[in-house]
């Protein structure tokens, strides 16, 4: 039975966590460089969204429609605001321009959570469940909401897969991840095809952080956690790597959920982070990385 | 040196006779001017935490207070000032704070914060800067003891809430009174936050949950920054309780939704802080309703003959419900003024021993302090008649009051999902 609840715990949980470690590799892998801000993003998409649906009045489904809005428009800013900026800079020399993004948006999220923690302040807030009631999984009582969310994850996820390797868009991306020099002499628009990138970020980070909220709920103070989980996700999965940052998903959530089941909700997170470091002793590259 | 004769054959005799009329003029002039010059304003410091529920509440309540009181002429014909600072629920920007109140803004006292951590980093420095200092909203016995343990030291600090001991045996009392008589409950497993305030509440708890009837099968503490409650409520369920006694205020919501979410059928009592303010429903999505916690105070029901005047204007001026520490953070303002009132002045020493004589009916009941020689020495004396707190459910969207039964306004009712306990 506990087994049973293990399993679908942990599937819901990875499935959140494949959908911000995706977009968070696709950034550095399309771009180069690494960004802090996907915490941030995701709480703006939750707080947002909240808002939209019960303050606003607008109920469920728009509120988290505006939700994931609000987290693309966010993306916008990290990048028109903090990212591109600093790339496009003189002044910094080039090696140090990876470092500068890092800072910047870490300072960035940084900034996010104080303003949302004013306007919201820092109690979490939750979303209505796409879909009430309970299910009976061979006796386990499941939330539909937490089925509907797992889901979701999947279809999102199917579809940037399919974005990447059968649309001629995604194609570009893909080229542009492996040589963008290449890339641009072919006569591509690279930073339209940043662009796209921080807008497909944008939807899935946002879309993270509104499913959690409906799923568990989400404050100013996970802010960090979430990027640091997403981080270190991505890095246990390899840099760049989307089928590895899945992976990482999966083996970090459902390390968390066996942790907190069988041994204690308190030391949740250690065992990922213990994983993480021995993989980044012995496989630096990650499970999957190309870089 | 000034030679009249030349200074008069310069400017002329009458110059002085006009200048010397012009001062003087200027002179009664400006000691009309000074005459009704105010005394300088009282000023206390108020230290909250604006971006946490619980923490806005106490500066909202504080300037309320001090308004209220310089409508009715203020302290000794000096008007009361609340300086405000934010910690950001930091023990260290609280100290921070404090240093500031005391030294650089001149504060008369300070009423600080909901957190215990942070009213026990604060309490040395009552101390060390002799600064009379009250806590509206933290919980924790050792804020009480320590001034118990070293009074020459500690005077200057007074617990202005019911101490987590209290707070816990009103919840007993309060479950041996409904939850066991009327719903026929026999087991319950206790669940509370990791926080310097559960830890008396919860030794508390296991001492009068057993005398108030009801069996402890489990006694679970989890981390505060817990977000995924779904292994504790499956452990929870496992070990079938008739119902939960929590001890939770650094989390509030997350429990709550997923509590309501996963349909867990067990019943929440005990203390959640979040859960006493109105904004609670909005943050939880109507997932709050039937959930059971004390507090200082509900709306509606008339503990004294200020409460529900008090909360009516706080709602007018703010919009929403005080927190359970809104209603002691205005009655610790009073509280303090009424103590520089009998001591004639803002003299630490004096304005201490005047707190102790503290005979004062607030909003949340009538208000003395325990002496040297009791055990919570300056804490909030609890029983009936003093201050016990009272028991609130939500039901459809509002904070219906259930115990003590001469005050409750409404039956207790659980959500359809609940199966235990069952009446």
């Amino acid at each position: 039975m506990t087994g049973l609840q293990i399993l679908i715990d942990g599937f819901a949980i990875s499935a959140l966590y494949a959908l911000a470690a995706v977009g968070f590799t696709l950034i550095f892998g399309v771009s180069g460089f690494l960004n802090l801000a996907p915490g941030g993003i995701m709480l703006v998409a939750a707080l947002i969204g909240w808002w939209a649906a019960g303050t606003l009045g607008l109920g469920v489904y728009p509120g988290t429609l505006v939700g994931v809005l609000a987290g693309v428009a966010t993306a916008y800013l990290t990048y028109f605001l903090v990212v591109r900026p600093i790339q496009r800079s003189r002044k910094i020399p080039r090696e140090e321009t990876e470092i500068f993004v890092l800072t910047g948006t870490l300072l960035w999220g940084i900034m996010i959570q104080g303003a949302m923690a004013f306007i919201f302040s820092d109690n979490p807030v939750t979303m209505r469940p796409l879909i009430g009631g309970v299910a009976n999984i061979f006796g386990v009582r499941t939330p539909w909401n937490e089925i509907m969310i797992a889901a979701l994850c999947w279809i999102v996820i199917g579809l940037l897969w399919l974005l990447i390797n059968r649309t001629p868009v995604g194609k570009s991306m893909l080229a542009a991840s492996i040589n963008p020099r290449g890339l641009t002499l072919l006569g591509f628009d690279l930073s339209r095809i940043y662009l796209l990138v921080w807008s497909i970020y944008g939807v899935l980070a946002g879309g993270a952080g509104v499913l959690l909220a409906s799923f568990l709920g989400v404050g100013t103070a996970n802010a960090g956690q979430l990027t640091a989980s997403a981080f270190s996700i991505v890095v246990l999965g390899g840099l760049g790597s989307v089928t590895g940052s899945l992976i990482a998903a999966f083996v970090v959530g459902y390390l968390e959920t066996v942790t907190a089941y069988l041994i204690n909700p308190t030391l949740r997170p250690i065992p990922a982070l213990l994983l993480l470091v021995v993989v980044v002793y012995l496989r630096p590259q990650g499970l999957l990385g190309r870089r | 040196m000034f030679d009249v004769k030349k200074a008069s054959a310069r400017f002329g005799r009458r110059f002085f006779a006009r200048s010397g009329a012009a001062a003087a003029a200027l002179g009664l002039l400006a000691l009309a001017a000074s005459a009704p010059a105010a005394e300088p304003p009282i000023k206390i410091g108020v230290i909250g935490e604006a971006s946490a529920v619980a923490g806005a509440s106490i500066t909202k309540a504080a300037q309320m207070a001090a308004d209220d009181i310089n409508a009715h002429g203020g302290v000794l014909g000096r008007q009361v000032e609340v300086v405000i600072y934010d910690d950001h629920s930091s023990a260290a920007d609280a100290v921070r704070a404090f240093q500031r109140a005391a030294d650089e803004d001149k504060v008369s006292a300070v009423v600080a914060s909901y957190i215990s951590e942070v009213a026990l980093a604060i309490e040395p420095w009552s101390g060390r800067l002799k600064m009379p200092f009250i806590t509206p909203g933290a919980a924790s016995t050792d804020i009480s003891k320590h001034v118990h343990d070293d009074y020459a030291q500690y005077k200057y600090t007074f617990h202005g809430w019911m101490t987590s001991a209290f707070i816990a045996q009103s919840i007993c009392d309060f479950e041996h009174d409904m939850i066991v008589k009327d719903f026929h409950a026999k087991s319950t497993v206790v669940m509370s936050e990791d926080a310097a305030w559960t830890t008396p509440l919860d030794a508390q708890y296991l001492s009068c949950l057993p005398k108030a009837g009801l069996k402890v099968l489990d006694h679970i503490r989890f981390n505060p920054d817990t977000t995924d409650f779904t292994p504790i409520f499956n452990k929870i369920e496992g070990e079938h309780p008739d119902v939960i006694t929590t001890g939770i205020s650094h989390v509030g919501v997350q429990p709550t939704v997923q509590w309501h979410d996963q349909h867990v059928p067990i019943a929440m009592v005990g203390q959640s802080s979040q859960a006493t303010t109105s904004t609670f429903w909005k943050d939880t999505n109507g997932n709050a309703e039937g959930v059971i916690t004390a507090s200082a105070a509900a709306p509606g029901v008339a503990i004294t003959p200020t409460t529900v005047s008090f909360t009516e204007a706080y709602i007018k001026r703010f919009g929403d419900s005080p927190a359970y520490d809104g209603y002691t953070t205005y009655d610790d303002i009073h509280i303090i003024a009424d103590a520089i009132k009998r001591a004639g002045g803002t003299d630490p020493d004096k304005m201490v021993d005047a707190m102790e004589k503290t005979n004062y009916v607030g909003t949340i009941g009538t208000v003395q302090f325990y002496g040297k020689s009791d055990e919570y020495t300056h804490a909030i004396k609890y029983g009936p008649g003093l201050v016990t707190g009272v028991v609130l459910q939500w039901q459809n969207g509002k904070q219906v009051t259930v115990w003590p039964r001469d005050k409750a306004n409404a039956k207790i009712q659980f959500p359809t999902f609940i199966k235990s306990p069952h009446a």
